[in-house]
Order: C-alpha cells, then structure tokens, then sequence
C-alpha cells in the first residue's frame, strides 16, 4: 500500500512543477517544504512558493521578509550541487505587477487606486489561487530552477484553484464586462442608445444598491482592464497549459480523517478527469504503534488488573497511552485501506503523526526520509 | 448559569481542520434545548452540515435538521450569495424580474466577483436579517443563530463588512445595510466564538484572530479547544516519559504483575510510545497557557474516538452546555 521506496525520490529526481493540493489544516506547507528540501538536497535547483506557511516554520527557512521574490534557504546540504529557494506568496502584489506589467504607467495607477480593483486584489475569494497559479507561471517563465513545488491555498474546497485561472479569464471575457464597457467607449449621454434593456437594467439597480459614484468606479475599472484583457486571459491560459504539461505532477495531502479524505477523493477524481498527472496522494499523521503485538485488549485488561491493586501505577498508564495508541492505529490503518481500496492506480504514502510542530530543516529532513522511505520505526499495523 | 446571557448572533471560527463545523452544529444543538429554535447557517457553499447531519445538500431555505430536548430544533441554511441577492432585490425593491435578468446575464456572478466586499455583505445581511426577524416581518423566529463562519484567518475581514463596503459605496442601500450589519455584529448581541487545537498553528492563528477582531471592536466570545485528549500518564511522570528517564524495571514489574511478558522490547516500545505521548502533553500544557493569557472563556471538548457523527454532536453539545455556553 505504501508507495515503493523510491517513488517519491524518482519524482523529486524529473519532476518540474509539483502542485501540493488538499483542504486546510492537513498538513500541506510543510509537505511541500519537506518535497523541495529533499529535492534540493539530492542535487536539484529547487524553488518553493507557499502561500501561508507557520511563523516558526517560515521562519526557520528564511521567510521573514514577505517581498514576493525567492530567497536562497540557508543550511541547505549543497553537496550534492543542489539548493533550495523559498517565498511566500504576496496575493496583492503579485496582481499589482500584472497590473504594472500590462498597461501604461497613467492607466496602470488609475486601475491601482480604483476601489474595485482594490476590493478585488485584497479580497481572498479565488484571487489567491490565481495568483498563486501565476507567480507560479512567472517562477516557470524565469527558468533558473529545474523543480518547482507549490503549496496551495487554504480553500474551501481544493478544487478552487484548478478553476480559479480560468474563471477569472472567463470573467475577463464575460458578456458583462462588454457591457460594462459601453458607456465608457461611448461616453457621454449617447451611450444609452447602445445599451441593451438588461443593460439598464443593470444601470438600474446598481445605482440604486451601490450609489451612482460606485458605479462611475466601476465602468472605469472595467473601462481600464480592457487594455490589459489579451494580456490577463492569455496569462491565464498558458498557466493551466503549464499545469497540463508532462514535468507537473500532482501529491495530494490529506489526514486519516474524514473531511479531509473526502476532498482528497474530489481531487483524486477532477485530476483524473483532467488527464492531469497525480503522483501519490500522501496521508499526514498517520498514527502507529511500536508494539503492535500486545493488542489494545490484552493491554486494557492489564491495565485494569493493576488499577485493582494500585501496585503499578507507571505501567498501568503506560499500558493504557499503548492501548489508546494502538486503537487510533488501527483505525488510521483501516481508513487507508479503504482510500487505498478506492483508488488502486493511485500511490499512498503515509507519513506518521509528528510529537510537535514541524518547525526547522531538520523536521522537514525527517519528514522528506519518510516520504521517500516509508517509516523508520515500524510497520503500519496489519 | 450561562457564559453569554443575551447573545443572539453566534459566530463561530477556527482554522481549517480544527473542527469547526462539527462545533457550530453541536453549539446549535445545545443552544436548541429547552424548547429553543436555532438556526444554523453556514457561508461558503461545503455543504458542511448537510455532511455533518447526514443529510442532502441543503438548498436556500431553513429546513430542520435535528430536534433536541424539550421541542427544541435546529434548522440549518446554506446562504448562497446570488440567492441572497435575488431576495434582497425583491424585498427592498420589488425587483425579482430585475434579479432574474440579472442573473441571465451573468451580472450576479460579476457582481460578487469583482467585488467580494459584496459578497460578504449579502451573506452576513441574510444572517442578520433571520437573527432580527420579529412578529411583524413574517419568516420563522428563533432564539438563537449559528453562523459557521470562515477560518480564523479570514474571520476579522469577513464580518468587518463595512470597512469592505466602504470604499465600494460611500452612499446608498448597500451602505445602509452594512452599517446595521456591523451595528448587529458589534452589539452585546453578537459573540464570536474561536475554536482551536492545543497545537502550535491553530493556537497562533486563534490568538492573531483574537487580536484583529479586537482591532475592528467585533465582541470576542469564547476559545473552544476541540479535539482534547486526556492525559493516560501520572503527572509526576510527565517529565521523565519525555526525557525517555522512564524507569523499566518499574514497567518490567509492573508488567509482570499483569501477567504479560515483559521483553526488553516491549518495555522499550511502551516506553517510547509513553515519551511521545509525554511530549505531546507536555506541549498542550505550554499551549493552554498561551490560550489562558487572552483571557477569555475556555471550554474543552473532548476527541471523539469513533469521530464526529450524529451521537457525537449530541455529545458535544451537553458538554458545551455543563460548561456554560448555552
């Protein structure tokens, strides 16, 4: 069940874009810094963009700085000709130097200042994703590293970032956008010829609800982008190519848990359907026990004979921390079967529950051996 | 005796993987004793609760999901941003021809896109419209809502609507709705409920959130610490278990007392497995005081082993109600 020693290593080894995907709180930044250390370490020139990664975790790889650009990782075990470059995704930035990039200085600061571009920017409604995916095409288009890791946003639902490229494009496209830019083409009183009736409709009750200077903001910001529209949908496109291309693989990261087993299955089925290649799908926590042989039962009923007598009171407790230990095994054991079950085509690599807080190079060392080699310690219990 | 006498409006957040829905429901459901209505909403379109109850997705309208002592109920409702716009139309501007049209054009789907600031008003305005409802207004009353908010990381941006708005509209209905929005939000008649792990990310984020729903004087209520596991070992052991200092003789005897065979490697496998788990207590402790230093209500749920079905909430609940929160 667990994935073959060396899977994990042979992808770090050609891989050049790897997406870490999963729901909030399994796990995911530091699956991602444990990848590209490891990658690094085994002699790849290696880049990895998070997007909200620990304080402490951040800290330990030099993020202190959240200026959108990547950083050398000290500490990093260069003997094998490799090295290691960490960021922190900047969202608002990262848009403001598309903005900057795509249209004229004058246009560029008028589309900065305008309140919906700075509702829009700030917010974390799917722009974040978006942005993630395009500093990630930008980090591509640089080519100073031969592996990329990314480490995706905190979604409601993993699957939003596969999608938010393309619906902002979409949305860049969409028939309201055009009807937007009619009054500002027109200009003046005469563009009410052109409108369509749903359009002044829209008019209508946008100036009712919003007020009519929200609406002068809102024709103009529309009116802005325009200039930018080729230029943003193209981006768009060529980052959910990039995403296709041989050399990206997908790991999804989920826990022994039901919620974040199902997203996993979501995801496992949208890549699948997307013809988009998943590596392995790689489980966090996972409990195990070091003495699997004296049964949760057998180490209970020890437990309560010595309560009875009160003699032993340390074994008694520690006969119960094997008891309790060996259940949540179990039942780590048998949820990866039954996902393993459910997808045979798909590796599982399990990474055993961590005493603390993953927060230097060594725990992310630790990890990355795990990931490659399976646990150290003992066998998943049968 | 309860924590928040005269709260209305329960908000609750927490990091992502913290359990922050399972806590939501079994708040509704203790607040739903004694014959009380609750309404639990939940904003971002999981479908969370219809999961956590076991039921189809729930669609735009407050159905009953589960009943509690005494007559009490609790109805759930998925806030869908386009339909609370729709019905905000229709009720302030008699213009669900107008809404419909504008959803044929896709105006809707642009609205809360390129203005999520918006959005947040049309969920958060659907919230408080069922939390202030009165006998005049029609719609069912309840004693209580639940709002299953975004992360903590999110939550301060998410409920501080006005600030959002305010650059967007200066003026008009959008505005107006905002503002009494907030006034809802930051009454005596709102509490914000943080739910955490005693672990190092939750417990940061949690007091980072506390801190900026204090910045935008939005009422912090209580620290929900989900998920607490007791602890198996004596705590004068604590240290030694940590340190890997446990005595094996003693467990070999004890052992042996037992009737199990005490192997050198099994005694040295328990004890590891006691170290780890040592550990983790030890660490809990280090984080509880860091909760404890924010000064608010604590309560404590405890992990459920067969995780959080449908008796586990009811569980939950009772727990949070002997603790005073409902």
């Amino acid at each position: 069940m667990t994935a073959p020693s060396n899977d994990i290593d042979a992808l770090l080894d050609r891989a050049r874009v790897l997406v870490c995907c999963g729901s909030g709180g399994v796990g995911k930044t530091t699956t991602a810094a444990a990848l590209a250390l490891r990658a690094a370490e085994r002699g790849r020139r290696v880049c990895v963009l998070t997007i909200d990664p620990a304080r402490r975790l951040a800290q330990s790889m030099g993020l202190t700085e959240l200026d959108n650009t990547p950083r050398a990782v000290g500490d990093v075990d260069g003997a094998a000709g490799g090295s290691l470059d960490a960021m922190m995704l900047d969202m608002k930035r990262t848009f403001d130097e598309i903005v900057l990039t795509h249209a004229e200085p004058a246009r560029a600061q008028q589309i900065l200042t305008n309140p919906f571009y700075v509702s829009l920017s700030s917010s974390f409604a799917g722009t974040q994703e978006y942005m993630a995916m395009e500093k990630l095409g930008q980090l591509n288009r640089e080519g100073r590293w031969d592996l990329i890791v990314v480490d995706t946003p905190p979604s409601r639902s993993a699957l939003d970032f596969l999608d938010a490229p393309q619906r902002l494009g979409r949305f860049l496209d969409g028939r309201m956008i055009r009807l937007l830019l009619a009054p500002a083409k027109a200009g003046g009183r005469a563009y009410m010829k052109v409108l369509s009736v749903g359009m002044s409709v829209f008019t209508n009750v946008l100036t009712k609800v919003l007020g009519a200077q929200a609406l002068k903001d809102l024709s103009l910001f529309v009116a802005s982008l325009e200039t930018m529209f080729g230029g943003f949908r193209e981006r768009a496109e060529t980052t959910y190519q990039l995403l296709k291309e041989p050399g990206t693989s997908f790991v999804v990261v989920a826990t022994p848990e039901r919620d974040a087993l199902r997203e996993a299955t979501y995801f496992v089925e949208r890549l699948s359907a997307e013809q988009m290649p998943l590596a392995a799908v790689v489980l966090n926590r996972v409990h195990r026990s070091a003495a699997p042989e004296l049964s949760v039962q057998r180490a209970l009923a020890g437990a309560e004979a010595l309560d009875e007598t009160g003699e032993a009171p340390l074994a008694a407790a520690v006969l119960r921390v094997h008891a309790d230990r060996l259940a949540a095994a179990i039942r780590d054991e048998r949820t990866a079967a039954r996902f393993a079950g459910a997808h045979r085509a798909v590796p599982l690599v399990q990474v055993a529950a961590q005493a603390g807080d993953v927060h230097d190079l060594d725990g992310l060392r630790t990890i990355g051996a795990e990931l490659a080699n399976g646990p150290e310690a003992s066998a998943p219990v049968a | 005796m309860t924590l928040f006498p005269g709260v209305k409006l329960h908000v609750v957040t927490g990091k992502g993987g913290t359990g922050k829905t399972t806590v939501a429901a079994a708040l509704a459901l203790s607040l739903a004793q004694a014959g009380r209505q609750v309404l639990l909403t939940e904003a971002e379109g999981r479908q969370g609760i219809a999961q956590l109850f076991d039921t189809a997705p729930l669609p735009y309208e407050e159905r009953r999901v589960a009943l509690a002592d005494g007559g009490g109920s609790v109805y759930a409702l998925a806030i869908d941003p386009e339909a609370a716009l729709i019905e905000y139309l229709e009720k302030f501007y008699n213009l669900r021809r107008a809404g419909s049209a504008l959803k044929r054009v896709g105006a809707i789907d642009f609205a809360t896109t390129i203005a999520p600031g918006l959005r947040d008003v049309l969920l958060t305005g659907k919230v408080m419209e069922a939390a202030t409802r009165d006998r005049r207004g029609g719609g069912r009353l309840y004693d209580a809502v639940v709002l299953d908010a975004p992360p903590t990381g999110r939550i301060a941006r998410f409920l501080n609507v006005n600030a959002e708005v305010a650059g967007l509209a200066r003026m008009g209905p959008i505005r107006q709705q905002a503002d009494s929005v907030m006034n809802l939000l930051r009454s005596r008649q709102t509490a914000v409920h943080l739910v955490t792990l005693l672990e190092e990310m939750p417990v940061q984020e949690t007091v980072d959130g506390v801190a900026e729903l204090e910045a935008v004087g939005l009422p912090v209520g209580a620290v929900l610490v989900n998920m607490v596991r007791a602890p198996l070992l004596p705590a004068g052991s604590l240290d030694a278990a940590a340190a890997g200092r446990l005595d094996g003789a003693e467990i070999s005897a004890g052992l042996k007392r037992a009737g199990l065979e005490p192997t050198d490697r099994l005694v040295a496998a328990l004890a590891a497995e006691a170290g780890e788990h040592a550990g983790r207590v030890l660490l809990e402790a280090r984080e509880r005081e860091v909760l404890a230093d924010l000064g608010r209500p604590r309560l404590e749920l405890p992990l459920l082993a067969d995780g959080a079905d449908t008796d586990g909430l009811y569980e939950l609940a009772e727990l949070l109600t002997e603790q005073g929160l409902a």
